[in-house]
């Protein structure tokens, strides 16, 4: 199949792929490029930008002097660090107990998880229900109601189900018991497994904001994706409708924020991608 | 007779694997409260819920919050544009990442298709708030696609102020988002087909383009229905939160849609009950939606999420 030569389909087929490609980043570089840009330059320039135009840092220095920016990364570590912790034990402990065949009510309440992927009270329930447990403006808010996520369950679980069971049996001989089972044996042998959901789960966190707006108050507790909303969208609307009271944040330092925002991702994505690509595969296994 | 049975059988599984049944006991518990209760405090919709009386003791209201919504300014626009966005992403969004998929496929140079890879999923990691953030400034009045569209005749004016321009930028920013990243259960859906339907086909005297649409497309069907199916059975939960983040009252017109609705009603109005019955409401659509989906994907392909 590989001996055929290069023919032109080759050649549409790879202009078409990276006409995508280049579309898929543009953006990003124009972002990178209006940030490095001199403001007034940028404002009075009025096409595509394939390199900074007046290159100034002065916009990185006006987003590390923002101390909000300090405050929102360091937020939004804590809810990713806690969060997933909580995230982790508590599905593997789910599914640890889902997995195993001499539980009887196995079915059952895999069915009872399963139906709330398809149905639930709703936003304003959800809503009412944080309310009256007190955990408005509590950094709970933001990680209790999101302790398990049933996709990343059933993933956890076809993970555990893939362990053979004489390891266990044989363990079991040896006196250990169900809790040591789990974090001695189960555990380490789905790593791979663990280390997939593990990702989703943080990301999800890193990224997540609504909740943050509808259940947090204070300012001191708000994770840096709120800090950028409020840079990035809500200047914007001020400047639209003509409200005064909304100050407008120039141009050159939302891109700085931007980029501050999402490079370690950027950084660190190429890295973990083929842990979540995997995800994918596992995801639609199970489906 | 036959209950009794079940029952001792139980006990005797509780009283063999105790801890089992005390280790699942926390993860029932939120369940129980996180999921369940949610559900239990939705009847709020068929009450007038005031904070002070409390779900259970706040006076019935029977369906009368369903029929102020139905008789509402807003019932047909919020139908229109739910419907609108989501028939617009299907028709558009739904197959780009297959014939994205169906490409790469056919790509020679593995290093360069592993970079374009690379560079495809990246948009999937960023947060919806930068996305949104960025589609905002590449649409204001001094935005590169505002400078762009000026080139087609529009007005150099804030895109997201024109309601004409709100549902294709938002499934435009969507399908640049999610195409790389869709891709990759297509592409290994590809990985799967038989190398000896290529060499019959070659034999049959089928071009490279020809066993795209005749080989690969086939192999692949199966997968695109599952993802239709899911697709469909999701349809009215999607994309709530990047439309908060990208509309303006401006816009409200095309870009309002049921849950956005129901998040400003609910939460910034304070309706509670009203909005819990316009989200019940979109709950009870979705919920159609999936089984009429699972159906006819049954009926297709003999497969089934359930």
């Amino acid at each position: 199949m590989k001996k055929n030569k290069t023919d032109l389909f080759d050649i549409v087929n790879l202009l078409i792929l990276l006409a995508v490609a280049l579309v898929t980043l543009y953006p990003f570089l124009y972002v990178v490029f209006a940030s490095l840009s001199d403001p007034v330059a940028l404002m009075a320039n009025s096409s595509l930008l394939f390199k900074p135009i007046g290159f100034s840092l002065g916009a990185y220095g006006k987003v590390f002097q923002n101390p909000s920016i300090y405050r929102g990364y360091f937020n939004t570590i804590f809810y990713v660090v806690v969060g997933t912790g909580v995230n982790i034990l508590a599905t593997c402990v789910a599914a640890y107990v889902l997995s195993r065949k001499q539980f009887m009510l196995r079915r059952f309440f895999t069915l009872m998880f399963i139906f709330t992927m398809y149905f639930s009270g709703g936003l304003i329930p959800s809503y009412l229900l944080v309310k009256d447990l007190g955990l408005i403006n509590s950094r709970f808010a933001l990680i209790l109601p999101a302790a398990v996520s049933t996709f990343n369950l059933m993933i956890m679980i076809t993970g555990f189900e893939g362990i053979p069971q004489s390891l266990e049996e044989s363990a079991r001989i040896d006196g250990a018991g169900d809790w040591t089972i789990l974090f001695r044996i189960v555990m380490p042998l789905a790593k791979p497994t663990i280390m997939v959901i593990l990702l989703y789960y943080a990301v999800g966190h890193w990224n997540s904001w609504f909740h943050a707006m509808i259940y947090l108050r204070d300012a001191d507790k708000m994770p840096l994706q709120i800090f950028l909303r409020d840079i990035l969208t809500r200047s914007q609307l001020g400047a639209m409708t003509g409200q005064t009271d909304v100050e407008d944040v120039g141009q050159t330092i939302k891109y700085a924020t931007i980029i501050v925002s999402t490079v370690p991702i950027l950084c660190i994505y190429p890295f973990i991608q083929k842990h979540f690509v995997k995800g994918v595969m596992i995801g639609a296994v199970k489906e | 007779m036959k209950k009794e049975s079940y029952a001792a059988r139980l006990w005797q599984n509780i009283k063999k694997h105790k801890s089992l049944y005390l280790m699942i006991i926390p993860i029932v518990l939120y369940y129980l409260i996180f999921c369940y209760y949610p559900m239990y405090g939705a009847q709020i919709a068929f009450r007038d819920y005031s904070p002070k009386k409390g779900i259970v003791g706040s006076p019935w209201a029977g369906f009368r919050h369903f029929r102020d919504f139905f008789n509402s300014v807003f019932f047909g626009r919020l139908i229109r544009n739910t419907l609108s966005i989501n028939l617009k992403n299907l028709i558009f969004g739904f197959p780009a990442p297959i014939i994205f998929a169906l490409l790469l496929n056919e790509m020679r140079w593995m290093k360069c298709k592993r970079v374009i890879q690379t560079v495809s999923y990246m948009p999937h990691f960023i947060s919806t708030v930068v996305i949104s953030g960025m589609v905002l400034q590449f649409t204001a009045t001094d935005g590169f696609i505002t400078q762009i569209m000026t080139l087609f005749g529009y007005p150099k004016q804030n895109l997201m102020l024109n309601p004409a321009l709100f549902q294709p930028i938002y499934v435009i920013s969507d399908i640049w988002q999610g195409v790389g990243w869709g891709s990759i259960i297509y592409i290994s859906a590809v990985a799967g087909i038989n190398s000896e339907l290529y060499e019959a086909a070659r034999m049959d005297g089928a071009n490279r383009f020809k066993q795209m649409l005749h080989v690969t497309l086939p192999g692949i069907l199966p997968t695109i229905i599952t993802m239709f199916v899911m697709r469909v059975g999701n349809m009215m939960n999607l994309g709530f939160e990047k439309i908060i983040l990208l509309y303006n009252s401006s816009i409200y017109e095309t870009a309002d849609v049921i849950s956005t609705f129901v998040y400003r009603k609910g939460l910034v109005d304070q309706s509670y009950s009203f909005s819990t019955a316009v989200g019940l409401f979109n709950s009870a659509i979705n919920l159609l939606l999936l089984f009429t989906a699972n159906k006819l994907c049954k009926r297709l392909t003999d497969y089934s999420l359930w």
